[in-house]
């Protein structure tokens, strides 16, 4: 009860803060709006399309599916398979949390969604491409080559520390 | 794109369950929707009040240790896309910005997310997020170390 409450007092909190910002710097309160306006255009043309597939996936693709290809016993196999999805994502790290917990829910292996995470975030074809070009090969290829052993070892650690105590609940 | 075209066959296969499905995706959207306009908001606070010019005093050419945590840091709480985000971190780097800080404000940049916790921890609980960004922020360090050895 008193969570559902939190994102409106946030909320409240925010416009007071604007409304204060305007009155001592107009331009300032203007800057903040038109910046969240850019981001909430874009999470608004990402963010439903992948809430629609993630609600397909739930109901057209069966758990064992994903529990084959990303569950306990995939080894190898679900590494490279989550590895794949992640690159294949589009847009920012927000839209992969929804896909991730229903992926979990799919019987996904937590190391398994973690990498998935962690790649969504961090390695895609275009910004790769991004990077070169305004860091150099250099720089982007050798960081690269570091993101993906550190991510496997993220997924390590984390699901060594948290596999005790892990139970995926419903939100 | 993608969406539609799946909506679209799935609706010709079976009605019942897309509209199922559409039922899915409306109620994880509302019980997303109030908390990601929060952290849109939140975002565009931190990108009024923090303009490039004042990161880039922090992680400039005379920044040594200190500037490569404090872009760590950066990286982790600021959330720009990376077609902004890489001229940006390009052109500290021509202005001879210390290579380690920006490879550690580019990688906690895209795998730590301060703002988006909140949005985390509802999908996988606190104690998966909190490990997950900060795990991956000492990696950041780490990978930042490396590419400050290997590319000066």
């Amino acid at each position: 009860m008193k969570k559902g409450l939190l994102s409106p007092t946030f909320l409240f909190a925010l416009l007071v803060a604007n409304i204060f910002v305007y009155f001592s710097n107009p331009g300032k309160a203007l800057a903040v709006l038109s910046s969240s306006k850019n981001y909430l255009l874009e999470m608004l043309s990402i963010l439903p399309p992948i809430l629609v597939l993630i609600g397909l996936l739930e109901v057209w693709v069966p758990k064992r599916v994903i529990e084959k290809a990303m569950g306990e016993a995939s080894g190898l196999k679900g590494v490279l398979f989550s590895l794949f999805v992640g690159t294949a994502g589009m847009g920012p790290l927000y839209a992969a949390f929804p896909i991730g917990a229903s992926l979990l829910r799919k019987g996904a292996s937590l190391f398994n969604v973690t990498i998935f995470l962690c790649v969504w975030a961090s390695i895609k074809i275009p910004m790769i491409l991004f990077e070169i070009k305004f860091l150099g090969a250099d720089f982007a290829g050798l960081r690269l080559a570091l993101t993906i052993p550190s991510i496997i070892a993220i997924a390590w650690v984390l699901n060594t520390a948290l596999r005790r105590s892990w139970r995926y609940e419903k939100n | 794109m993608a969406a539609a075209f799946f909506l679209f066959f799935s609706w010709a296969k079976d009605k019942k369950k897309t509209l199922a499905s559409l039922k899915f995706a409306w109620k994880s959207f509302r019980s997303m929707a109030l908390l990601v306009v929060v952290i849109i908001w939140v975002i565009g606070f931190l990108l009024a009040f923090l303009p490039p010019q004042i990161i880039s005093k922090t992680i400039g050419p005379e920044a040594g240790f200190k500037g490569v945590i404090l872009a760590a840091l950066f990286g982790s709480i600021v959330l720009i896309q990376a077609f902004i985000a890489f001229p940006l971190a390009g052109s500290f780097l021509r202005q001879g910005a210390n290579i380690s800080a920006i490879a550690a404000f580019v990688t906690t940049l895209v795998m730590v997310g301060v703002v988006t916790a909140p949005l985390e921890a509802k999908f996988f609980g606190k104690k998966f997020t909190f490990w997950r960004n900060s795990i991956s922020f000492v990696f950041a360090l780490l990978i930042a170390y490396i590419m400050g050895v290997v590319l000066r």
